[in-house]
């Protein structure tokens, strides 16, 4: 069984945006994950920095231009 | 492991174009250079296949060559390196710059959001503004992170450093992001009236 220590906004903070990016160990994702559920302006910069990353994922370019996939899939036939 | 045949290859570059095609964009800031950086970065990545050991790190792998070769065509081309290909260098107030910090306002009613209400407001054009202005840097790896979603590891790879660099340069890199969306915003007239209450 995993170790229950709580943590404070201090901690929580500092590794928030490696929570939001999946990036922590269990344990320590799981110690935030408990924070934020008692603490209301934690959770808020949480759903915060995740608006502002889903923001910047739209950014994305699905599409590439027709000129621009025609050139590479004739370098690709011709190697 | 044998080396990749030349469908797979073309299979997987053409599963990444849209993602290698937008970083070349953002890197070059010019459709024709993006074009051409693209084209040569696949044709590295083809003749240096040998060096792909592991199928699933395919992205990482091309953007890493995309990067490198991005970096040794600009040192071709520029006299001297210029200031944005120097290593990470920022201010303590850039890398814990937070616009939430800024305009979050605890006591007030739980509908009542200001720093949700200015990510409302900002249009996909202050973003990229935001984004094109960063130090090449930080743009490339808030590009890999938060635009087209690689992890860390993946991250590491395509930069050749240590994980621990990728974190600590993405930190940075957020906080100059959020501190020129600001300034950005400020331009725009966004901010609310709560902004600005703990500006310097």
């Amino acid at each position: 069984m995993s170790e229950t220590h709580s943590i404070g906004c201090e901690q929580a903070l500092q590794r928030l945006l490696e929570f939001i990016d999946g990036e922590l160990p269990d344990e320590a994702h799981e110690s935030i994950e408990r924070h934020l559920l008692v603490c209301r302006s934690c959770f808020s910069r949480m759903e915060f920095e995740t608006r502002l990353k889903h923001r910047l994922s739209t950014l994305s370019f699905s599409d590439v231009p027709t000129q621009s996939r025609d050139r590479i899939s004739d370098l690709l036939k011709g190697f | 492991m044998a080396t990749i045949s030349k469908d797979a290859f073309a299979a997987e570059v053409l599963a990444i174009l849209g993602p290698l095609h937008g970083v070349a964009r953002r890197l070059t800031k010019n459709d024709a250079d993006a074009d051409d950086l693209v084209a040569e970065s696949i044709t590295r990545g083809w003749q240096a296949r040998a060096s792909l050991i592991d199928r699933c790190a395919f992205r990482a792998w091309m953007f890493r060559i995309l990067n490198n070769t991005f970096i040794s065509q600009r040192r071709k081309t520029l006299a001297r390196p210029r200031e944005e290909l120097l290593p990470d260098e920022s201010s303590g107030e850039e890398r814990t710059f937070s616009i939430f910090e800024r305009l979050h306002r605890p006591f007030l009613l739980w509908f009542a959001t200001p720093e949700q209400e200015f990510l409302d407001k900002l249009l996909r054009e202050d973003l990229e503004r935001a984004l094109a202005a960063l130090p090449e840097h930080y743009r490339v790896v808030v590009m890999l992170a938060d635009v087209e979603g690689l992890k860390y590891g993946e991250i590491a790879e395509a930069l050749d450093v240590p994980v621990g660099t990728v974190r600590s340069r993405l930190a940075r890199a957020r906080g100059a992001l959020q501190r020129t969306l600001w300034d950005v915003a400020r331009e725009r007239g966004l901010q609310t009236s709560t902004a600005g209450r703990t500006s310097a």
